[in-house]
């Protein structure tokens, strides 16, 4: 049975349950019930879906895994050709299983054809033509016969998954109902599984993360493998070539990671931090509320667009002023101060409209206060408020720089492709993600260490913005004041 | 206009801060026909008092009728909410402090203020105190400063507990603690009229006492406002009282005979607690 009919299934039970747990109770007489109605009700929806709901995803997942260590076991070594390994011939039997699946399905081969046909006899790879199934080559015996079996074992295992779903919902119907009488206290049971069911969101989200960091974790430790961590570290070239012999230092990586993040800091912090205050303290209500919204537009320009912007007119400008014609600092239109330019001007509403919050956020009781002793706007912001907001705004100005060191569009177009230790703003740098996106892209072999020091790389800007994060929240919770 | 206030006053447009001398128990702020409008909703209606110096007033009155607003009006604090909007003269001194050349901060300085939270800034309490001294140059060195502030903090009634802590953060305080600071902090930088909103209402009783001992000492060099909702404070630290009714000032005159012998039968309808 398909996986959408048999969701739909359940969740019909569950809608059948709630009616039939509500009516249970209301129709039960006797005292009066423990919770309302309609808790009983979700109560034994909640007993329908859960362990049913479970079950399915945990089997769906499973599945494929026992699938094909069974089927991957019937391939001997023979079988597998010069030059391949065992997970592409395990390829071949998914696309043979597929190819079988749909011939049946238009009716060009029977059930039982289909199970029984042999390679030895038949042509399948022209069989399947006809049905639309195109295979690269012809289909030896013994991948067809493990094609033949997977198809066997999926069907079986789907049987017997919609076998075991459908009979938790039923228990689950029976358990909900047999509950529903006036005793039970089904209000607290739906609280309980109310905070189940947030907390299992809650955690998936930290799974997932962990996940990602997992992954990151193992590809880096394989790079470590063939590559030795004192060249990545202790390096200063970056220079990789896909024939081998490449050098691999992370050094003017890092060095361009930060001049360009450090140019659209001091871009992006004063601008946006007078921007704010401009914002909160001076605007009247009706310019603030053109002027902000105008100014968060800045914010849902997607990135490649500014990456534009950094190459088509930023960088001509600044060439046509540093460049050979003008002061000859600049050899290029694309250098660390074009994207440093751009990249500051995407971070400015990152930090007015967080500084702004947080600027919003301090009492007025103190404004009133310095303003009452006689002070002006400009001394009471100088000498009140900033000071009072200066831990939120430390931890907005340390949120933008994270967000700089992970940019990676507008340094692709804007900075260049050139790893260089250099000092000069007006040559043209690159950075970490702007590598990370070169060295995965295009058609390497994907165990050289070229390709795996992506995630070496990744890894080292995973864990250098969680640093600054983690530095941030520290900052913000050790500074601030508190307020009842 | 009283004669008396206009000898012996200075301008003080955009003047630097000088000490006025006025004699004891002069009129300090005039009102005349005050009018406040919150957006269309008209908050005080033809108020007309008579603030005298080196005196306590106490404005009473049920929640919303409109002291604090009428409080706020005397140093121009209504200027920060924009919807506001006063009509009407007060005077200070004898000079219109409504008038388009008179800068609300310099009026400040002269008119302090004491807020019903305490509000103490996010620095050490010497800071807070040197707040005010520092932005208005009342100090020439840091000696100077030093004085002025243990001078405030002496007159606040809240030195002997934080001279051994002036550079511990000022929110770090008890509450009856922080509102003494503030009120050290207003007088630091000299005002001639002290202006308190429910200067009590987050304090404990022995804080409040405190504060009431304070606010009668302070009365032998500055006039004090004080807006309260405990009728026996107004009768305890005030020489004059102002009842205050639905937007309307009902009844000014001494505390005593408000207290003992109404005019308005609402006066004593509010103090005998039958409105409110």
């Amino acid at each position: 049975m398909p996986v959408l009919w048999l969701i739909l299934i359940v969740l019909a039970l569950a809608a059948a349950g709630f009616v039939a747990g509500r009516l249970r109770v209301t129709t039960a007489g006797g005292a009066r019930p423990h919770s309302l109605p309609n808790y009983y009700g979700w109560n034994v929806a909640m007993k329908v879906m859960v362990p049913a709901f479970a079950a399915l995803i945990v089997w769906l997942l499973a599945q494929p895994f026992v699938v094909n260590g069974q089927v991957s076991g019937m391939i001997t070594e023979q079988a597998i050709p010069e030059g391949s390994t065992l997970g592409l011939v395990m390829s071949d039997v998914r696309r043979v299983a597929d190819g079988l699946d749909t011939a049946v399905s238009q009716g060009i081969m029977t059930h039982e054809q289909a199970g029984s046909i042999r390679a030895e006899f038949t042509d399948i790879r022209n069989r399947l033509g006809e049905a639309g199934v195109a295979l690269g080559s012809n289909v030896s015996a013994e991948v067809l016969r493990a094609a033949q079996k997977y198809r066997a074992l999926n069907a079986t295992g789907n049987l017997w998954m919609t076998i075991a779903v459908l009979a938790l919902a039923l228990a689950g119907l029976a358990w909900g109902l047999k509950q529903a009488h006036g005793e039970f206290r089904a209000r607290n049971t739906v609280e309980t599984g109310v905070r189940i069911i947030l907390l299992s969101a809650a955690s998936l989200a930290i799974l997932t993360t962990v996940g990602i960091v997992l992954s990151l974790i193992f590809n880096t430790i394989e790079f470590f493998r063939i590559y030795p961590a004192t060249e990545f570290f202790g390096s200063l070239t970056w220079s990789p070539s896909f024939g081998g012999g490449s050098e691999l230092g992370i050094w003017p990586l890092l060095w361009g990671t930060f001049y360009i993040s450090l140019i659209a800091l001091i871009v992006a912090v004063p601008i946006g931090l007078f921007a704010a205050v401009y914002l909160s303290e001076y605007a009247g209500s009706k310019m603030r509320a053109v002027a902000k919204p105008l100014l968060e537009v800045l914010a849902g320009i997607p990135t490649i667009v500014y990456g534009l912007f950094a190459l088509l007119t930023v960088g001509p400008l600044l060439l046509s002023v540093f460049g050979r014609d003008g002061l000859n600092w600049m050899q290029a239109g694309t250098a660390v101060m074009t994207a440093g330019l751009v990249m500051g001007i995407m971070l400015i509403p990152f930090v007015s409209s967080l500084s702004d919050d947080i600027i919003n956020a301090v009492p007025q009781s103190l404004r009133d206060g310095s303003y009452g002793l006689g002070a002006t706007q400009s001394e009471t912001i100088k000498q009140v408020i900033l000071p009072a907001a200066l831990p939120g705004i430390v931890g907005a100005i340390l949120l933008a720089a994270s967000r700089a060191i992970g940019e990676t569009m507008i340094v692709v177009l804007g900075a260049g492709a050139a790893a260089r230790l250099s000092l000069n703003p007006f040559d043209a740098m690159t950075t970490v993600t702007a590598k990370i996106v070169s060295q995965l892209t295009g058609d390497a072999d994907f165990a050289s260490p070229e390709a795996l020091v992506a995630f070496a790389l990744g890894m080292t800007l995973f864990v250098l913005t969680l640093g600054l994060n983690i530095f941030a929240l520290y900052i913000v919770r050790k500074y601030r004041e508190q307020y009842e | 206009m009283d004669a008396k206030l206009d000898k012996g006053t200075e301008p003080m447009y955009d003047a630097p801060l000088r000490k006025t001398d006025v004699e004891a128990n002069a009129t300090k702020i005039a009102a005349k026909d005050v009018q406040v409008y919150y957006g269309d909703t008209h908050a005080i209606k033809d108020v007309s008092v008579d603030i005298l110096d080196k005196t306590v007033t106490a404005f009473i009155g049920p929640s919303g009728c409109g002291k604090s607003t009428f409080l706020r009006c005397l140093n121009r604090m209504n200027d920060t909410i924009d919807v506001c909007r006063v009509e009407g003269l007060i005077q200070l001194d004898g000079e219109d402090i409504y008038d388009k050349r008179v800068d609300p901060v310099q009026l400040r300085a002269k008119v302090g203020m004491v807020f019903q939270k305490p509000n103490p800034f996010p620095k050490s309490i010497y800071d807070n105190v040197a707040y005010g001294p520092k932005i208005h140059g009342l100090a020439k060195n840091k000696a100077d400063l030093d004085e002025i502030v243990e001078k405030a903090l002496r007159r606040g009634a809240i030195w002997d507990e934080v001279k051994d802590r002036l550079d511990k953060p000022g929110t770090g305080l008890s509450g009856g603690q922080q509102q003494r600071l503030c009120i050290a902090r207003a007088v630091a930088t000299e005002p001639e009229v002290l202006l308190m909103d429910e200067p009590c209402s987050a304090l404990d009783p022995i804080a409040t006492a405190q504060v009431e001992e304070l606010i009668d000492e302070l009365r032998s060099q500055y006039s004090v406002v004080i807006v309260t909702h405990s009728m026996q404070q107004a009768a305890r630290v005030s020489q004059k009282t102002a009842f205050f009714h639905l937007g309307n000032l009902v009844e000014y005159g001494e505390t005593s005979q408000i207290f003992t012998n109404p005019v308005d039968p609402r006066t004593e309808s509010y103090i005998t607690g039958r409105i409110g």
